[in-house]
């Protein structure tokens, strides 16, 4: 006979809940774990979604979820999306130091003793009745021009990948800090009870296929607890880590391993006491139906050939862009929070217009496809999609400039990126770039900007979504004023 | 479920209970229920909250030049003691809805009837200030009488009892005893008991029984393995360097010192300053050294084209932020950019903390290489030493042989002299003293005895050496340029850079501040691309190198197209210019020698040094010329030396070549002279502004007498008992292994903003007593786990769930999952697979497939191959950890990624660590190799065996209840398996160890099932 009823524990296991909340330690305690529990011995029953935190969202979201789709590596702002016409009459010319104005170099081009500047050897033209330039390797987003915000006035303050890309994915450049999607986790919490609030996938390059690295602080929750850290679909093997049970060991064997460990784990919780056991008896339960519903998630057998070509070739290729974009639509449809691919392969130093294409290659009709898909079933409305990368890429080649080839370097003073769905205004362009594309001439956005504005959208005022860490409040935004971009939002 | 009622009949609940304690973190909404309003408990944590950001220690942020952190500032004008109504502050925070109401909305923040109400009684009781409770000295308190004296083993529990006493509540009984030696156990060496501990403490009625147990796992060699394991996540330890491509790093012996120094139960103060400051101490040994990679475990940014001062700048950034969380429990990181917002350390302070870790020769960049970067030191492994020893001993041995039968070595040296053939001697090198030389990077220059010059201290990413000589030679036909090696250098010099190469782009050379141009160039070596002529080339970009042989000397020689007539007092200067990509390629030693030689690219077969003192007469050389004429006759001439000399020279070679084996691990060291440290403006490295020298901030007290102002000074300075917080901090940490929690939550935080300590009282007793206990570690882990606080039972009432749901007043044991380590450790040490090797490089468990390798390209750490044989089943703290991709079952139960340090894991409760236990394959075999013992050794009925695997994995044995779902769904899974024999094989085949033969399969697989249940149970991968 166990001395807890079910109504007291339940009222416990909240009133702890929200004692860890507030003093923001380590959360572990459930509520949905318990209601599951109570709700049925065995634990089949489904789980209702994992709050976020009480009071948010602050107000009316615009979009109820995320799809991020990452460029690594930083693709060229002056190549895709933001021409630079004038340029071909300097073609060669050492950048002026009225340009440069003494900007910081990465030591891969410090010490070259000319600048020469590198107009783009692609074509622009503009689509849609916004009339957006887009650059000829991106016919199929280009037709999305009136759906699209621009941001062309990025700024980050590093100059190297890896505390770029960490800056983006957690708000700094050193590490330690919870990542974007670990801080929505936290704050808003799941909607879907089998799988993750915060999903990641990544993509290789064929545009450069050895390319800059990526590591799993950036999908990391840092000082907040790390049950919202982002979990990695694989690309091989299990998509998500011990998914499959052993061999040897069928689902019907698991589920009576499952109610006599319940059963246990239960006399045991009548012993002690602890709530934590209840909550532990209703983690087994979730993963139990992770061992369903992610196999689910990655069987594609159902989706119409239509919609297969739609994506492309590579779309039955796990690990591909192109089937990472048609998961992250799975996964949106069922309720995933933050669904977050990273694409590698941007990295243009040399041989850029070879590179650009492999890579524009891979993502343009994926892309393009993923938008039409999500229109479609109605959820563009409220998914909010986000591509860019980690800054953009020096107007001055790299190494040598001939008629066809160039490379060019990291340049953290301007780039582009684009955003559309759920709260987006269409057909917009935010930020103007100096005539050699180098410096920002109106509207400067910070990545803070970004978060900000994202945080917004899903309904979260930035300043208010705190963690307490080492004593101070920390938030996403940083300590710097951020400022959500009003003129991109519809 | 988020009725405004229930949070408010919430709050109100524990408010009542918990708050008036921890009130920095939840707001109450009664005012607190002692009569006594206490400065620091009650009223400093509500003006933390909401005031100091605009009346606190940042003067930048400073509104209305008001400050309330302070005595002062707090009590001069806005305070009139006594007098609530007179007082400004009251008013303006009383006064809601009207101008000059605080906090003002727009700052989010707002003070509840219950805050102000607090608030006013504390300035109507007298407003007595106080300092922050932590930066104040402890103060030993006697332990408090109480009612139930019985329950008293020791101070701790007294102060621990007099506090539930007030609370009306009575502590927990003793637990169990198999409970007991299980919970000792897991917090002291982080294994299981074996069912024998378990029965022989259970049957052991002595009234030391339970002394005996702890003495004897405080004696285990596996106690230091427990303790280093909390202690690595504080020095963000780990096998990779954190950045983009991770290549590997070694610093595991660093890590065995700290194993070693836990198992020889090193005092805490000496512990401390070995680690920060070993290198610095008189004479100091080779662990003593070895022990300051605690400071070297940072990350090392290796991306291509990175700044290297941006990057030395974070690394000793990160030595000031881990070193005082580590060990003073002060987050210092927002000084870096501003003063801090709560506690008194203001930014010019911090950058004072800087300069004392600033002065490391290091270089902010790493190598693309799994290579270790300097200063290094190489250190004999356990298993080394006695081949050391006998090594030594043969020298020591060969040294007397060769000088006894050195008698006829005058007359073979001479014999030798004259066959020399004096033809091919090299050509006579002069090799003047300078008069002048310097270094356009700001290197520290020294001249050495033999003229060459050495350059320490700064060291840039490009440099040009520039020196002048006065040749006294009445015609130039040549320079050399010598660069020599230096252990104190990367790969043993001779440059500056990360792996020891150097590339001289351009030579210049003037005399009497005209140029000359010189025509040819010869290298003793010159590296692939880098020929030697590439430095007079006029080219900036080339130049000459020596890669790979790095770790020797090198020359170059320039000569001009004809010897050049010189006036013997021309001043001859030579500009010697390293300006290529890469960074730091500059040598660390170097000479510039003249010569009139009519070749002087003619390399005689006799090398420069030899050919001179060849060149004086014998009675004129002196005894050092002699000797080294002597050490060269002997080792290069086959005729010459005798059967002794042969020896020594082997018993030599077979040292070095011995301690080449030895594996490096990262040191510190110091510059002879300190590099300059700036208050950086906003953190950024290259916006420099005020200058400021090493000095501990003003709110602390200072340096303990007769210590030096550098990192040993602020080591003794941690380490003395006259810190306020060091052994607060210490004691605390060591609480939390035992409890589950500090005594003062916030473990990281002793700041203002951190959690007050539960038991401020005991707190304090436990830091004297370490103090008194002269930092013994086992010494105070003793009295802690002796006192019956300890000892309670972890069972907790519905009634005192409610009234303290977070166990704050310690009326029980705490109840908490296991670290990530010792959830496998557990599953290894019961199923019987673990191996017990302590220390020794880093091992290579299972791991699924293409972890490290799906999102990076580079590195050597990559195609991850598990280990065979030991390297499986060895203690998770010896498990290989990329930072980028650490070990994934160690991510999913809450290890920190390394990167940064961390002092407080959380503790979570997810479905990936159920997927973890039922399926990884370390568990699946643990599970198959515990079933197998259940069935072999424990008996032959279902119950009998159960109770076994029980007795195995929760040292107790099952109750009837438990038995009968066990036996019940094993008779099933028996039937199961043995229709279905294929199933049955296949679950046996996961883990490297074969299933045992003599069993039978479908039975096997079937114990299998029910191993692993038991493996998965809360209680199984709990501590009770």
């Amino acid at each position: 006979m166990p001395l807890f009823p079910a109504q007291q524990l339940l009222w416990l296991q909240d009133r702890l809940n929200r004692r860890t909340f507030l003093s923001g330690s380590a959360a572990s305690l459930g509520l949905a774990a318990l209601s599951s529990l109570i709700g049925s011995a065995s634990g089949a029953e489904k789980a209702k979604p994992a709050l976020g935190l009480p009071g948010l969202p602050h107000h009316k979201p615009k979009a109820k979820r995320v799809i991020y789709l990452f460029q690594s590596g930083a693709p060229s702002q002056m190549d895709l999306f933001d021409p630079k016409p004038g340029l071909e009459k300097f073609r060669g010319q050492d950048l002026p130091a009225s340009i440069r104005m003494g900007q910081r170099l990465t030591g891969m081009t410090a010490g070259q003793g000319k600048h020469p500047v590198a107009p783009s050897i692609f074509k622009f033209a503009k689509h849609g009745q916004s009339g957006q330039p887009f650059c000829e390797l991106l016919p199929q987003t280009a037709k999305w021009a009136d759906k699209i915000a621009f941001v062309k006035s990025m700024q980050t303050n590093a100059i190297n990948h890896d505390p770029a890309i960490t800056f983006f994915q957690t708000g700094q450049e050193i590490a330690g800090r919870p990542s974007i999607g670990s801080w929505l986790s936290y704050g808003l919490g799941s909607e879907n009870q089998d799988l993750p609030a915060y999903v990641v996938m990544t993509s290789q390059g064929s545009g450069r296929p050895a390319d800059q690295p990526l590591y799993d602080r950036l999908w990391g929750s840092g000082f907040i607890p790390t049950k919202h850290q982002g979990v990695k679909l694989r690309n091989q093997g299990d998509p998500v880590l011990y998914l499959s049970d052993p061999p040897g060991i069928d689902r019907g064997m698991r589920r009576e391993m499952l109610d006599e460990l319940g059963e246990l784990n239960k006399l045991k919780l009548g012993k002690t006491g602890d709530p934590e056991i209840a909550t532990r008896i209703s983690q087994y339960e979730m993963a139990f139906r992770m061992q369903a519903s992610v196999p689910e998630l990655t069987d594609l057998s159902k989706e119409p050939a239509k919609t297969l070509e739609a994506y492309g070739p590579d779309v039955k290729r796990p690990g591909s862009y192109a089937y990472n974009c048609l998961l992250a639509r799975r996964l949106s449809e069922r309720g995933v929070r933050f669904v977050q691919l990273f694409h590698m392969g941007w990295d243009h130093h040399g041989g850029l217009p070879a590179a650009l294409r492999g890579q524009c290659r891979d993502t343009d009709r994926p892309t393009a496809a993923l938008l039409t898909d999500l229109e479609a079933r109605g959820l563009l409305d409220d998914t909010l999609i986000v591509w860019g990368g980690e800054f953009g890429r020096t107007v001055y080649s790299q190494g040598a400039l001939s008629a066809t080839d160039y490379g060019r370097d990291h340049h953290p003073k301007c780039f582009s990126v684009w955003l559309a769905g759920g709260g987006i205004k269409g057909g917009v362009s935010h930020g103007e770039t100096d005539d050699y594309g180098y410096n920002v001439t109106r509207d400067p956005v910070q990545v803070r900007d970004l978060h900000a504005t994202v945080l917004h959208l899903l309904g979260i005022e930035h300043e208010k979504l705190t963690y307490k860490f080492q004593g101070l409040d920390a938030k996403l935004t940083g300590v710097e004023a951020s400022r959500v971009l009003k003129e991109i939002i519809a | 479920m988020r009725s405004p009622v229930l949070v408010a009949a919430v709050c109100v609940l524990l408010g009542s209970v918990a708050l008036s304690f921890t009130a920095g973190a939840v707001p109450p909404e009664v005012p607190p229920a002692t009569a006594k309003v206490d400065y620091n408990r009650d009223v400093r944590p509500i003006l933390a909250d909401n005031c100091f950001a605009c009346h606190g220690p940042d003067e930048k942020t400073r509104k209305a030049k008001l400050r309330l952190d302070t005595k002062d500032g707090l009590l001069s004008g806005s305070i009139v003691a006594g007098k609530p109504a007179q007082s400004e502050l009251i008013a303006r925070i009383s006064a809601a809805g009207e101008a000059g109401h605080m906090p003002p909305p727009k700052s989010g923040k707002k003070l509840n009837a219950a805050q102000i109400a607090t608030l006013k009684k504390w300035v109507e009781q007298g407003a007595t200030w106080s300092a922050h409770w932590s930066f104040a000295a402890p103060v030993r308190a006697n332990a408090p009488a109480v009612k139930t004296p019985g329950r008293v083993r020791n101070p701790i529990d007294a102060f621990v009892l007099a506090r539930l006493e007030s609370e009306g509540l009575k502590p927990a009984p003793e637990t169990d005893k198999a409970t007991l030696i299980r919970r000792l156990s897991l917090d002291l060496t982080g294994l299981p008991p074996t069912p024998k501990e378990v029965e022989d403490f259970v049957k052991d009625d002595a009234p030391n029984a339970y002394e005996k147990v702890i003495d004897r796992l405080l004696a285990s060699p596996h106690y230091g393995e427990r303790m280093a394991m909390n202690w690595l996540d504080g020095a963000r330890y780990a096998d990779s360097n954190g950045y983009q491509a991770d290549y590997e790093r070694y610093m595991w012996r660093w890590r065995d010192w700290v194993i070693d120094a836990f198992n020889s139960n090193m005092p805490f103060d000496q512990f401390t300053v070995e680690q920060i400051a070993g290198d610095m101490l008189p004479n100091a040994t080779t662990s003593q050294k070895l022990a300051t990679g605690f400071n070297r475990n940072h990350r090392i940014n290796t991306e291509g084209g990175i700044i290297p001062e941006e990057w030395r700048v974070e690394t000793v950034v990160d030595r000031v932020d881990t070193t005082f969380s580590v060990w003073l429990g002060l987050t210092m990181g927002c000084c870096r950019c501003h003063d801090h917002k709560y506690d008194p350390v203001t930014q010019k302070e911090f950058y004072q903390l800087f300069a004392y870790f600033n002065n490391v020769p290091e270089s902010g960049v790493g190598a693309e290489q799994p290579v270790n970067h300097p200063p290094l030191i190489r250190t004999p492994r356990p298993q080394d030493e006695a081949r050391l020893r006998e090594l030594q001993a043969a020298i020591e041995a060969a040294t007397k042989k060769a000088q006894d039968a050195d008698t006829e070595l005058p007359a073979k040296l001479a014999a030798w002299e004259k066959t020399v053939d004096t033809k091919k001697l090299g050509p006579a090198w002069l090799s003047p003293k300078p008069t002048d030389f310097t270094s356009a990077g700001k290197a520290k220059l020294a001249l050495q005895p033999d003229n060459s010059v050495l350059a320490t201290g700064t060291n840039p990413t490009n440099e040009t050496f520039s020196v002048t000589v006065t040749t006294g030679l009445k015609q130039l036909a040549a320079i050399r340029f010598e660069v020599f090696p230096d252990d104190k250098l990367a790969g043993n010099g001779p440059g500056r850079s990360v792996n020891g190469n150097i590339v001289l782009t351009d030579v210049k050379v003037n005399v009497d501040g005209k140029p000359v141009k010189l025509a040819t160039a010869s290298a003793s070596f010159s590296q692939t691309n880098y020929p030697v002529k590439s430095a007079i080339d006029n080219t900036p970009g080339s130049g000459w190198a020596i890669f790979p042989k790095v770790g020797e000397r090198h020359d170059a020689v320039f000569a001009f197209d004809k010897p050049l007539a010189l006036d013997n007092a021309a001043k001859v200067t030579f500009t010697l210019v390293f300006g290529g990509q890469f960074a730091q390629h500059h040598p660390g030693r170097f000479r510039v020698s003249v010569t009139d030689a009519k070749a002087p690219h003619e390399r005689g077969a006799i090398p420069v040094n030899v050919a001179a003192i060849l060149a004086v007469s014998t009675d004129k050389r002196t005894p050092e010329q002699t000797r080294e004429l002597v050490t060269y006759f002997r080792a290069n001439n086959p005729a010459a030396p005798s059967a002794a000399d042969q020896e020594l020279a082997a018993a030599n070679k077979a040292l070095a070549e011995f301690e080449k084996t030895f594996p490096t691990s990262m040191v510190m060291d110091e510059l002879p002279t300190p590099r300059d440290a700036f208050v950086l403006v906003r953190g950024l490295y290259d916006k420099k502004g005020e200058k400021v020298t090493a000095g501990i901030p003003a709110a602390f007290p200072p340096l303990p007498k007769d210590t030096p102002n550098n990192r040993l000074g602020l080591a003794k300075w941690i380490a003395s008992s006259g810190n306020p917080l060091t052994a607060r901090v210490a004691v605390n940490r060591l609480w939390e292994q035992l409890f589950g929690a500090g005594l003062v939550r916030s473990t990281e935080n002793f700041g203002v903003q951190g959690e007050p300590p539960t038991h401020p009282e005991l707190l304090d007793w436990l830091a004297t007593e370490f103090v008194r206990l002269k930092w013994d570690v086992k010494a105070i882990q003793k009295t802690i786990v002796l006192s019956a606080s300890y000892r309670q039972s972890s069972r907790v009432t519905p009634e005192l769930l409610a009234k303290d749901p977070e166990n704050l007043l310690l009326a029980r044991q705490s109840r908490f999952r296991l670290p990530a380590e010792l959830v496998r450790d557990n599953a290894l040490t019961v199923s019987g697979l673990l191996v017990r090797t302590v220390g020794g490089p880093s091992v290579r468990p299972y791991m699924p497939k293409g972890v490290w390798d799906e999102t990076n390209f580079y590195g050597n750490l990559r195609n991850y191959k598990n280990d065979t044989g030991d390297g499986l089943y060895r203690r998770s703290l010896y498990t290989i950890w990329k930072r980028t991709a650490a070990p994934p079952s160690m991510m999913l139960f809450d290890a920190p990624g390394r990167e940064v340090c961390t002092v407080r894991r959380g503790r979570t409760n997810t479905p990936l660590q159920a997927l973890a236990l039922m399926n990884e394959v370390t568990f699946v075999e643990a599970s198959r190799v515990l079933a197998t013992r259940a069935m072999k050794d424990g008996g032959k009925t279902p119950e009998s065996r159960i109770t076994h695997a029980y007795k195995l994995a929760l040292a107790r044995t099952p109750s009837d209840a438990e038995l009968k779902v066990l036996s019940a769904g094993l008779a099933k899974r028996i039937e199961a398996f043995k229709a279905n024999p294929d199933a049955a094989k296949k679950l046996l085949t996961p883990g490297e160890t074969k299933p045992d033969a003599t069993l039978d399969v479908a039975e096997l697989a079937a114990y299998t099932v029910t191993a692993s249940i038991i493996l998965n149970l809360d209680e199984a991968i709990t501590r009770e």
